[in-house]
């Protein structure tokens, strides 16, 4: 078994260089095929009645409309459709109608009348008192931390409050806030859904997922069939952002109902239920009091926060809070909130961008307080840097500092020069996130032609997956991106993991190179039979197999393949998440910094330059690690200043779950964009390591700090709408 | 979507042919943004879909003898944009250009955009359009103004406020075959007060055919909208204003109308009063926007709108008097 490894930045031909996607082209061109685009000939659409309640128990749910509408073949009533389900928020799907096409299965769903008993409804999930009030609160957890510790004798929560209030009493500075982030859904624009066929008893499953390998058992397990009858497939997908790991009930539902028709059946959630049921990310609001030293180090920490992940309650876990900066000596309880709302799904990097929004602020608020710059108290805060990181954050704020040009733009908070009403102001944030490598397997095949293939039971969920595993393979085979084929997509293809938690890229890099690296010493060993040198001296480069030491004595690489026989060589490598890999690595951080505009008047604020500076480790592509960060920059900015599912507080209405009312940045919004990769050797040693999740973290602390310092006042709940903007300024 | 006959007539007289005299029958089809999106969500549920983009009467920009500029209902707003004959009335174009859409202006039509209905989100989700959540709920985009009664919706149309302050008319024919009249657009738009009513006093057998917009005789004007981001959002609140000045600077005559703030495109002669027999300058614009939403009621959620509605006033007034507005500029 050879020794896996990656080769060095100056030997690296493939790696580490800019490739365009190769799925570039079909995607702008409109060829890609996403499961949207999937129609199958006789297919029958399905859509869904969902409750129009918030909270209701079901007397009569009568489909018999539905059944007699023309152009209705199948009306399904879900197990949560049935007569006394507690239904606990608006949207819950109850029955399914398939039908000749759209038209006729939705003119079917008007058809469908539905009794219920109103029952009391929850929305509010800011308002703690209400929440309380409402018996709708429970324990989130907490943690407590202090330097000293309690004597034997002492009582230990006497011992805590006494020992915080000391602290507080010894800081310099001490700084109380209020800070919050609304709930955001996902968004997907191509929504969950499927479309699936039944063929001599299999399944065929075209699906919008984020876990191709995994879907087919959780499909088998639910239709009682085995696992090797189901084949999921998923070449191109809509987005997915942590909301698409399983069939979901409608999934399964499709199924069913393929099966009792015995034609396709082709069931996407409409828009409405995409924002409704397709997930969300929960809410935090924190309260906090912090006590500093002189120059600005928080000593003790003392923060209640709660939130919400939907009618189960959840929130932002405890564990986050606070966020990265860590002082020695701290308090955290959270409180979670049951509220008429579907419940969340993993939004990309679950809990940290709440909760760097929630803390970052306050640390901003800290520096705000004892007129310094922002980025001092930052810095000189790195000391609490609970990831080991505080080097590589050092580094990244001088790197970001340079490129927003801080030092030149900063003035105090409320203290810079307007512009008629517009003033301007600075504000950064730092984050981290794990991006360990998941499980992967690959097969791949070297043919007697030269010619290069592998199959991978992975996704390419937008990020460039295939062409960061055709730049490890050519990598490897001293070839171009173009002389291999990649395969994903495919539940038939070798078991990959699911695509969340920023651990795809490291999962196929040590996939398929660990594959091409065993395939690699099958074809020196017949290489150096025919050039007559021991293998180990042998190296794949520029399309030939040498010699590395004399460099002329070499052997094309078809004419190495050919050495083959007349079967292709065939390898399968796998790698277990967890083991220990000197390819892939875990755990970064990232700094980014905003200049932002703000009108005074209108309370509309603008960004004007947004700097990420990101750690990934090694980079096999900068070109598809850069859209990453800038997607997720353009996601955060959107977060900040735009996103938010309102949710009526009579009804329990998500009253804007359409595109035209839910509000997105758009491109004239997103400012001027610079993405930095950090990479010094330092890093790149380090492996390969996910970057989908962390620079989605820490935009909204990064604009929310550069809108006070503009204003000299906190806009504390984000998204900073206008309305919040002037509501703090009136408050000022 | 229910099922539905099309019908694709070629001449105005055919047009009210196949119109129902009975409400929700028939709905006009133009450019179809705002209807299609209503008959998938079933909010109507028209037996007949009558498409005018057929009739070449429809489609045109004339200048009629007495200067005044005549653009066809199914005129779409990016040929206005282009169209010389508009380059007289910024106001119409810039509250185009405020759609912020290249697909909503090549598809969406003038008519279309003047009757489209309300994009309350109580509405849109089925609530009907004078929904009681209103009130109290989720309110933040909703009325300040004109919302005493059971209508707390804002008017959608976004070159309305715009057509109100140039003293532009609506050509409506039907409901009989050669009936033709012209209405004010400040008389065009009415608050419901019950269900059976809709926010314009169009009868059913009748459509719009034309705006006319009269000679623009020596007027400046101006649309200023606030705007939350570059998308095609609709804006928080908006004012068109329409001014003659002297020779001096002195303003001899003035239309100032609020958009996005009432159920209907809100008039402040109030406002226009304050600006006569005086020249533009920051205090006086800053006394128009004050005296604009003087009688504002905002409701619990909307109360920043009227500073917003006030700003848009300020702004407006000096946009159309070639002064800088302040704020980001455009």
């Amino acid at each position: 078994m050879p020794e896996y490894s990656w080769p060095s930045r100056e030997a690296s031909t493939v790696i580490g260089k800019v490739h365009d996607r190769l799925d570039g082209t079909v995607k702008a061109t409109g060829a890609a095929k996403y499961t949207y685009d999937i129609n199958l000939k006789n297919q029958l659409i399905a859509v869904a009645f969902g409750s129009p309640y918030a909270h209701c128990k079901i007397k009569n749910l009568d489909v018999s409309g539905a059944q007699k509408t023309p152009g209705v073949v199948h009306v399904e009533v879900l197990p949560q459709g049935k007569k006394d389900t507690e239904i606990e928020w608006e949207g819950e799907l109850l029955a399914v109608v398939a039908a000749e096409s759209e038209g006729a299965a939705r003119e079917g769903l008007s058809n469908i009348k539905l009794t219920v008993d109103e029952l009391d409804v929850f929305a509010d999930e800011s308002n703690l008192a209400a929440a309380e009030e409402a018996g709708r609160t429970g324990k989130g957890g907490g943690k407590v931390e202090t330097v000293n510790e309690p004597g034997d004798d002492d009582d230990e929560d006497e011992f805590v409050e006494k020992e915080i209030e000391r602290l507080f009493k010894q800081a310099k500075y001490v700084v109380e806030g209020y800070y919050g982030i609304n709930p955001i859904t996902h968004c997907c624009l191509e929504p969950h859904g499927s479309t699936v066929e039944w063929k001599d008893g299999k399944l065929e499953v075209h699906l919008s997922t984020q876990n191709v390998s995994g879907t087919d058992e959780q499909f088998a397990r639910d239709l009682k069939v085995d696992a090797d009858d189901v084949n999921v497939h998923c070449d191109y997908i809509g987005g997915g952002f942590g909301s698409k790991f399983a069939p979901d009930y409608w999934g399964i539902a499709a199924a069913r109902i393929s099966k009792a028709t015995g034609r396709p059946v082709k069931f996407m959630l409409q828009r409405d239920q995409e924002l409704k049921l397709g997930g969300s990310r929960p809410s935090g609001y924190l309260k906090v009091r912090l006590g500093a030293d002189a120059k600005g180090v928080v000593q003790v920490w003392d923060s209640q926060h709660w939130g919400s992940s939907g009618y189960r309650g959840g929130g932002v876990s405890h564990s986050v809070v606070p966020y990265v900066l860590v002082p020695k000596n701290y308090r955290r309880i959270s409180t979670t909130i049951k509220v008429n709302l579907a419940n969340a799904r993993a939004w990309r990097a679950p809990n940290h961008p709440q909760a760097c929004a929630m803390t970052q602020t306050a640390l901003d608020d800290l520096a705000a307080k004892m007129g310094a710059d922002s980025y001092d108290i930052f810095m000189a805060n790195l000391v609490n840097a609970s990831n080991g990181k505080a080097d590589v954050y050092r580094a990244e704020m001088e790197i970001g500092a340079r490129l927003i040009d801080w030092k030149a733009k900063w003035h105090p908070h409320g203290k810079g020069t307007s512009r008629g009403s517009i003033v301007d102001g600075l504000g950064m944030g730092l984050h981290t996130w794990g991006g360990t490598a998941n499980t992967s397997s690959c097969l791949l095949k070297v043919y007697p032609d030269g010619g290069v293939e592998s199959f991978c039971g992975t996704q390419d969920l937008g990020t460039g997956t295939r062409t960061v595993c055709a730049q490890v393979l050519a990598e490897t085979f001293g070839l171009g991106v173009n002389d291999v084929r990649i395969n994903v997509g495919s539940s038939k293809y070798p078991n990959s993991g699911a695509s969340g938690g920023s651990t795809t890229v490291g999962a196929v890099c040590e996939s398929h190179r660990r594959a091409g690296q065993d395939a690699l010493e099958k074809i020196f060993e017949l290489a150096a039979k025919e050039l007559g040198v021991d293998a180990s001296v042998l190296e794949a480069v520029g399309g030939k197999i040498r010699d590395s030491a004399n460099r002329n004595k070499s052997i094309a690489w078809r004419k190495a393949c050919s050495l083959i026989g007349l079967k292709p060589l065939e390898v399968t490598s796998s790698y277990q998440r967890g083991a220990k890999s000197p390819l892939t690595g875990s755990g970064v951080g990232g700094v980014q910094m905003a200049h932002v505009e703000v009108d005074k008047e209108t309370g509309v604020i603008k960004i004007k330059k947004f700097v990420a500076v990101q750690d990934q480790g090694l980079v096999i592509n900068p070109k598809t690690c850069k859209s990453q960060v800038f997607g997720a920059v353009i996601m955060g900015i959107a977060a900040a200043l735009y996103e938010q599912r309102v949710t009526d507080p009579k009804s329990g209405k998500f009253i804007n779950a359409e595109l035209s009312d839910y509000k997105l940045a758009r491109v004239g919004d997103i400012g001027d964009v610079v993405v930095e990769l950090y990479e010094p050797e330092s890093e790149r040693q380090r492996g390969v390591i996910g970057n989908g999740e962390p620079p989605a973290i820490s935009p909204k602390a990064a604009i929310a700090n550069a809108v006070a310092n503009a204003l000299g006042v906190r806009v504390p709940t984000i998204p900073m709408t206008p309305k919040r903007v002037l509501d703090a300024l009136a408050k000022a | 979507m229910k099922a539905f006959e099309y019908a694709a007539p070629r001449t105005e007289a055919e047009v009210l042919q196949v119109l129902s005299a009975e409400p929700g029958k028939t709905e006009v089809l133009a450019g179809g943004t705002d209807l299609v999106g209503l008959m998938k969500k079933m909010l109507v549920t028209p037996d007949c879909v009558v498409n005018i983009m057929e009739v070449p009467s429809l489609k045109t920009i004339d200048e009629l003898p007495d200067g005044s500029v005549s653009i066809g209902a199914a005129v779409t707003l990016d040929q206005i944009l282009d169209h010389p004959y508009v380059d007289v009335y910024p106001a119409v174009k810039q509250a185009i250009r405020g759609i912020n859409s290249m697909q909503l202006q090549c598809q969406g039509t003038l008519g279309g955009e003047v009757c489209q209905r309300p994009r309350c989100w109580f509405y849109r989700n089925g609530q009907g359009l004078l929904s009681e959540n209103a009130a109290e709920g989720a309110n933040q985009y909703h009325a300040i103004l004109g919302n005493s009664g059971p209508a707390k919706f804002v008017s959608g149309s976004r070159i309305a406020p715009a057509l109100m302050a140039l003293d532009a008319q609506l050509r409506v024919i039907g409901p009989a075959e050669d009936e033709e009249t012209l209405v004010p657009v400040s008389d065009f738009f009415r608050t419901p007060r019950h269900d059976g009513q809709r926010e314009h006093v169009l009868r059913p057998q009748q459509l719009v055919t034309h705006v006319i917009l009269p000679p623009i005789a020596g007027r400046t004007c101006a649309t200023y909208e606030v705007r939350d981001g570059e998308g095609p959002d609709y804006p928080l609140a908006a004012a068109a204003v329409a001014l003659r000045f002297d020779g001096l600077g002195i303003v001899h005559e003035a239309k100032v109308v609020l958009g996005q703030v009432a159920p209907t495109p809100w008039n402040s002669s109030e406002a226009a009063r304050l600006l006569i027999g005086h020249a533009v300058d920051s205090q006086r614009t800053e006394q128009a926007g004050l005296v604009a939403v003087r009688l504002a009621s905002p409701l619990s959620e909307n109360k920043y709108k009227v500073q917003l509605a006030k700003v848009a006033v300020k702004r407006a007034i000096l946009l159309a008097a070639g002064l800088e507005t302040g704020g980001f500029q455009a």
